[in-house]
């Protein structure tokens, strides 16, 4: 049978570096197709010459078994090319049938195609479940649902091959179960779907094979049936993976942070977090589980001083913290750092040069000259934590944007955990990132718990908080609704509390 | 106290007054929609006012003097565009130079030409547009119908899904494999019109002739009406309509005492607008929902 898709050798440079370099792999008509590979492997180049967004500089794509070569994302669409970038193509302001509807509108005036993209979308709910409200703005949304729309805008044009890339790094668990669904409807509808993704057991639940790529070339290609999620990673990073050992023999030591019924409310006095205790001891990774937007980032926030708290108390050893006099800068100086949930966002700054973005925060230290800044002092520090975490390219005046994003968060881990803090609150350690720093955070956050430190971890990932945690706490719908140890839970369970089960074990 | 005929003058100077913001306001808000942020708007207005006079007095005729500055606004615009979306250059930088290009080369080419310091001829009879309907030309009427039509095209029509599209988030546009400069030069060219009216009607309706500086901060006081008006087509009508009738009272007002006041400055009337604008724009800046790209650069990845 002619596959449905082939790429033939393609290469594609930038400079005289090979993003692609001679790629060549087939998909069938009917199957869900996994590529892998880490940040920089190459396969989002390889997608971009699939939609039409780029050329490739040699080979060239079959579809059919008839050689294609997209001078625009159009010509892609046309040939039934449907593409759902990691971050959607969608406009926020408008509603999801404008969105929808965008470069498909079906004649000058807008009305017979709206008309007709409606009927077009009741036909698709049909075939594929519940869609979306034609008349909701996207703004309004969960994510989760707009990926939705980006899947039924390529749906509507008539797409065969859909490439979805990492999907599932913004879902939720239980909407990602969802996009499983989906895409094995689609699948045994005829459609082909290339999944592109760095999660290792979600190619090997939804795919049939997977090629994994790194440096530009294609190292493997495996049936997922007859390979294991420790055999991709050893493909795609080139080397065995050390999962981070975990011992937990250790007592916890002494409580080091007491939260006793703090609420938070957001800026427009919503309230985000409803009445939460908790106590950090020494020596103890206390993982948060839960859905983002249940108030676990909200919590961290106002742990760190970046937001009021409403009501409720906190004691550092014991120590009444007076909340108004908490700001991040006195959280700092009571030992307490602070690793953000979005680095881009409140970790770093992205134009600074690296040297900048590493010591933020603790920028009035006097070893970085005090009021009048020490370049060669600030620059120096920073080559050192460079040294010492592997943050590559070890360029302290190259601007921070332009490193990856593991190294940029290897950039705050330093700066946080070398100032030897009482506390670190880290938020997504490992958002984004690929394996070689998720390794390299993991094992020197088991290292600052192994010295002693209390660590308080909130992330998106269960696999992160069951890998890390001493305890771990779920959180859902502002509140703690329940407390397992790692030893004696299971992410399917973890998973029913996040979604506010009832706790009915005591 | 002002009687019924008064109120009925000024309300209809008060349209013809705010007839050339409208046409800018409207201009601004298809070039920002499209996400082109245009602080040229003052400048556009200007050149096509001397165009327009220029032309006007040059032939006697108003219709060449209304040609003459549609054309000399949209070449101002694609120059404009040229340098924002081909060159990726600074919105704002861009702008601003058009509007220094006018004032300095209006000013050189009518003394260059007519040798009256800057100034055209009076234009007389068929060299002016006249009132046609209730104090008002076709130049207002115009200007009118284009709110009408604005709103249909952006709102209703392929053309305008694509344009807001590209002001929105052009990355999205591009995917859906329409080309963001094509969208956004369409946009520009159509603002470079409607300044090209609004900078006519100044020079061949309100007023009889091009004096320099004639725009008088009419373009900056359209973007604030743009605004106010959050970028809509119907809202922008009602905000352009809101300033014209305070310039048409502050006319009307000059000399007259406030009880307990005595005479009010003729300064103070005249500044009253302006207070207006900034008071309201510290009130409404912040709420306002700005095209999320405008001002932006689009780059191919």
């Amino acid at each position: 049978m002619v596959p449905a898709l082939e790429f033939i050798g393609v290469t594609k440079r930038f400079g005289g570096v090979a993003a692609c370099n001679g790629v060549s792999f087939q998909a069938a008509q009917g199957s869900i197709h996994g590529i892998i590979g880490e940040n920089g492997a190459g396969k989002s180049t390889l997608m971009s010459i699939l939609c039409g967004a780029r050329r490739a500089d040699a080979g060239h794509i079959r579809l059919d078994g008839r050689a294609v070569n997209f001078a625009s994302p159009r010509g892609a669409i046309a040939r039934g090319i449907g593409m759902v970038h990691q971050h959607f193509m969608l406009i926020e302001a408008m509603s999801v049938l404008d969105n929808i509807m965008l470069g498909a509108e079906g004649g000058p005036l807008l009305a017979k195609g709206r008309a007709a993209a409606r009927a077009r979308l009741a036909a698709l709910e049909r075939d594929h479940g519940p869609a979306v409200d034609p008349d909701a703005i996207i703004a309004d949304l969960p994510v989760g649902l707009r990926q939705r729309v980006e899947i039924l805008k390529a749906l509507i044009r008539g797409a065969r091959i859909l490439v979805l890339d990492e999907p599932t790094a913004v879902l939720t668990p239980n909407e990602t179960a969802e996009l499983f669904k989906l895409m094995r409807r689609l699948r045994d509808g005829g459609a082909c779907i290339l999944f592109i993704t760095h999660k290792l057991g979600e190619a090997l639940d939804v795919c049939g094979r997977v090629t994994v790529m790194r440096r530009g070339g294609i190292v493997g290609e495996f049936d997922t049936a007859q390979t294991s999620a420790a055999r991709l990673a050893e493909a795609m990073i080139g080397r065995p993976v050390e999962a981070a050992a975990n011992d937990r023999i250790r007592a916890p030591g002494a409580v080091i942070l007491r939260a006793r019924d703090v609420r938070v409310s957001d800026p427009s006095g919503a309230a985000r977090v409803k009445g939460v205790s908790l106590d950090l001891r020494e020596g103890e990774i206390l993982g948060i589980a839960g859905v983002s937007g249940n108030g676990q980032s909200e919590l961290l926030e106002a742990l760190a001083g970046m937001r009021p708290i409403a009501a409720g108390t906190l004691a550092i050893n014991g120590a009444a913290i007076d909340a108004r006099a908490r700001n991040p800068r006195a959280m700092r100086a009571l030992g307490v750092m602070h690793v953000p949930e979005d680095r881009l966002k409140h970790g770093l700054v992205a134009d600074f040069p690296a040297s900048g973005s590493a010591m933020l925060g603790f920028h009035r230290e006097a070893r970085y000259g005090g009021a009048l800044l020490d370049r060669a002092a600030i620059e120096a520090d920073c080559a050192a934590k460079m040294a010492r975490w592997d943050i590559r390219p070890p360029a302290p005046n190259l601007a921070t944007r332009g490193f990856s994003g593991g190294n940029q968060q290897k950039l705050i881990l330093a700066r946080e955990i070398e100032r030897d803090p009482l506390i670190l609150l880290v938020g997504q350690p490992t958002r984004g990132v690929d394996i070689g720093a998720v390794e390299a955070a993991h094992a020197r956050l088991l290292a600052l718990r192994a010295a002693g430190k209390a660590i308080l971890l909130i992330s998106n990932e269960l696999d992160e908080i069951l890998a890390l945690s001493d305890r771990i706490l779920v959180m859902c719908g502002g509140r703690i609704t329940g407390e397992r140890s790692p030893g004696g839970t299971s992410a399917r369970e973890l998973g029913l509390l996040m979604a506010g089960a009832a706790d009915t074990a005591a | 106290m002002p009687d019924a005929d008064m109120l009925l003058s000024i309300l209809a100077s008060g349209v013809r007054l705010s007839a050339p913001v409208l046409c800018a306001c409207l201009a601004g808000l298809w070039s920002e929609r499209a996400g082109i942020v245009d602080i040229g708007l003052e400048g556009k207005l200007l050149a096509a006012a001397f165009a327009g006079a220029a032309a006007a007095s040059l032939t006697g005729s108003a219709y060449a003097g209304l040609f003459a500055a549609l054309g000399a606004s949209l070449a101002l615009a694609l120059l404009q565009g040229y340098a924002a979306i081909q060159r990726g250059g600074d919105q704002i930088v861009c702008g601003m130079a058009v509007n220094m290009i006018a004032a300095g080369a209006t000013a050189l080419a009518g003394a260059a030409i007519f040798g009256e310091g800057g100034r055209t001829p009076g234009l007389e009879g068929a060299a002016r547009f006249t009132p046609v309907f209730a104090g008002q030309d076709g130049l207002a009427f115009a200007a009118l119908a284009c709110v009408g039509v604005t709103s249909f095209i952006l709102f209703q029509t392929r053309w305008g899904l694509r344009l807001r599209a590209a002001g929105e988030n052009p990355q999205a546009l591009a995917a859906a494999g329409i080309s963001v400069s094509r969208t956004r030069y369409g946009a520009v060219a159509v603002c470079g019109l409607l300044c090209g009216l609004g900078g006519a009607d100044l020079a061949l309706s309100q007023a009889a002739g091009f004096l320099p500086g004639m725009s008088a901060g009419k373009g900056f006081i359209a973007l604030a009406a743009l605004i106010f008006a959050r970028w809509q087509p119907g809202a922008a009508l009602a905000s352009c309509l809101a300033f014209g009738l305070l310039d048409a009272a502050a006319i009307r007002m000059q000399g007259a005492a406030l009880p307990g006041l005595g005479p009010v400055p003729v300064q103070a009337i005249q500044a009253l607008p302006y207070i207006l604008t900034i008071i309201l724009l510290a009130g409404f800046i912040g709420r306002s929902a700005a095209p999320a790209a405008a001002g932006v650069p689009y780059k191919k990845e």
